[in-house]
């Protein structure tokens, strides 16, 4: 699981209304190279909530993101290089998701997260 | 400027909305860039069957002419017609009267070329294809001929009366064209793909040739994200992958996304196995209880799905059978087993999908992406023309019918996001949904579609239906 898709994601138990963000229980974390393409970058961008992603990188060990940014910084290409790794590269392969409400852990393995939820979560 | 584009006789629906997706997306419209008013112009040849292989279209210029030509299915190639006729002679006192300057540039001595002979509905013996050949000696090529390596190539078209009833669409008189390549198709790219060679497939996976159909109709390209919340093995990813887009997929079974059929061959392998990029997420997620945060919206530039119909494989969704049935109270998971916990489903009618879908892709698709899926219609003696769904956020641009039985089709829709996604309007497409439900989809509940695919003939009936009950008709390409 990236980065990005931490980023989109959150818990849809019943009940619970912040679900976002899910907590990060890392257990194995490897690297996969993606191609950078800037276009996608820049407009995947202004969709990421930002703090979240900074904290979901170090908490994977990766800790060079600024703590806050705007869209000025899309014309450095050391912060885009930075912003694809912990975007794209950085992947849990084995851990959990946790609910920030209920504690509720999905699980991630094979690199795959298991959103789905037990009958009396629907 | 008008440029001859001939068709493979093949998924004869596929054909047009495939060159005008490209169209689409190697700039052909320019001007605005939500999806609207965008058509390209088409005419026939002079009287030419509209499902024959042989269109022209009005393309802006030679550069993107090639590239639709270039990463085309359907295409075979694009080309600048110098003359035609309907006898060599009036062949010949076209081309003389093509502009010089149009002519000239690819006839010098530094070029080198290639003549073709092509013919539709008929062949050609090698002696009379020289006989051919000798008959276009009033063009003065001056370059040398390079039969595996041209830098241009001419085309011979020669398209001929044959015997009624062979399959193919009728010709009333015969017509020959004379003109220059412009672009031509990638024909290495369905063997390379074919699903037989692929490591993991499953019942359902979606086949090359109709995958990469789906992507183009996608605009799936470098810089783009693709999502398709019924991944299955990843066949239509693969696709939009070998475009260069990135991509991501769900589904609901997570022994088909995570584990394959071991650690070699599962859905990660099928794109290494074209040195493909891997998807950027695979998840197991239900499409009725997307885990997406609240107010994540327009990060998709295109879904595209094959749904679960019901045929071959049925949806499944959270919650189990007897919760929904009423059958017993609620279920609740026992503390000491939450982990591990396998939960089990309820059936997904695919009304219920489609809604989904619909409202998955109004919210998540930025403006002008694209959703491209599959939807089946029952092919009744007496039905009317099907309708499709309708959603406030869309605008249909294309529709294709692919034949797979007798009984049944499957459409492939082509939907452009054309307004932004407002609490106002998921109320009023629910509304629209349910108007719809009651009205057309009384085969799309649970089931139905199943058993009018599967049911036995009735006593009485004609067996071979496929013959005696439809009227319209019939070409070996809309077949296959």
């Amino acid at each position: 699981m990236r980065l990005l898709t931490h980023n989109m994601l959150s818990s849809n138990i019943k009940g619970v209304t912040n679900g976002f963000p899910l907590k990060i229980e890392a257990e194995k974390v490897v690297e996969k190279e993606v191609d950078m393409n800037t276009d996608f970058l820049k407009n995947i961008f202004s969709k990421i909530e930002w703090k979240p992603f900074v904290e979901a990188a170090k908490t994977l060990g990766f800790s060079e993101l600024p703590e806050d940014a705007d869209s000025s910084l899309l014309d450095s290409h050391e912060f885009l290089t930075k912003f694809h790794h912990a975007l794209l590269e950085i992947h849990l392969e084995e851990g959990a998701l946790v609910c920030p409400e209920t504690e509720r852990k999905f699980p991630v393995s094979k690199g795959i997260p298991n959103m789905l939820l037990h009958e009396d979560e629907v | 400027m008008w440029y001859m584009c001939v068709f493979f006789h093949r998924l004869l629906d596929y054909r047009k909305p495939e060159v005008e997706a490209l169209a689409q997306l190697f700039g052909a419209f320019a001007d605005d860039n939500n999806g609207d008013s965008h058509s390209v112009q088409w005419k026939l040849p002079d009287n030419f069957h509209p499902d024959n292989p042989f269109h022209f279209v009005n393309i802006p210029s030679e550069d993107i002419a090639r590239d639709i030509a270039k990463r085309s299915i359907l295409v075979k190639g694009m080309y600048e017609i110098w003359g035609e006729g309907t006898s060599y002679e009036q062949l010949e006192e076209a081309v003389n009267a093509y502009p010089e300057e149009r002519k000239l540039p690819y006839l010098t001595s530094e070029n080198t070329f290639k003549i073709n002979i092509d013919s539709f509905g008929k062949t050609f013996t090698t002696q009379e294809q020289k006989e051919l050949l000798k008959r276009l000696a009033f063009i003065p090529f001056k370059g040398r001929v390079n039969l595996r390596n041209p830098d241009h190539n001419f085309w011979f078209i020669e398209i001929d009366k044959y015997e009624a009833n062979n399959g193919l669409p009728p010709i009333v008189e015969k017509r020959i064209f004379f003109g220059r390549e412009v672009g031509a198709a990638d024909r290495k790219l369905l063997p390379t793909y074919q699903l037989k060679s692929r490591v993991y497939i499953g019942p359902t996976a979606m086949d090359a040739e109709m995958a990469f159909l789906m992507a183009n109709q996608g605009l799936a390209a470098p810089g783009k994200l693709v999502y398709d919340p019924f991944v299955g093995t990843g066949s239509v990813l693969v696709a939009a992958a070998h475009f260069g887009a990135l991509t991501m997929g769900a589904d609901i079974d997570i022994r088909v996304v995570r584990d394959g059929r071991g650690p070699d061959r599962n859905v990660w392998s099928n794109f290494k196995q074209y040195g493909l990029q891997e998807p950027i997420s695979l998840l197991r997620a239900d499409n009725n209880l997307p885990p997406w945060r609240a107010g994540l919206k327009e990060v998709f530039d295109a879904i595209i799905c094959d749904p679960p119909y019901g045929v071959r494989a049925g949806g499944r969704k959270s919650g189990g059978r007897k919760l929904l049935k009423g059958v017993v109270g609620p279920y609740t998971v026992p503390d000491d087993k939450r982990e591990g916990h396998i939960p089990s489903t309820a059936a997904y009618s695919l009304v219920e999908c489609v809604h989904d879908l619909l409202d998955l892709a109004a919210k998540m698709l930025v403006m002008g992406g694209r959703l491209v899926y599959f939807y089946p219609v029952l092919r009744e003696e007496d039905s009317p023309d099907p309708t499709f769904p309708e959603h406030p956020c869309f605008k249909l641009v294309a529709v294709s019918e692919q034949i797979l039985s007798f009984r049944y089709s499957r459409v492939l829709l082509t939907m452009v996001k054309v307004a932004t996604y407002t609490e106002e309007i998921a109320e009023s497409a629910r509304v629209m949904h349910l108007d719809f439900k009651a009205n057309h989809l009384k085969w799309l509940e649970e089931g139905n579609l199943h058993s009018a695919v599967f049911a036995p003939n009735k006593e009485g009936e004609n067996v071979d239906l496929r013959f005696s009950k439809d009227s319209k008709p019939k070409y070996r390409g809309k077949y296959v």
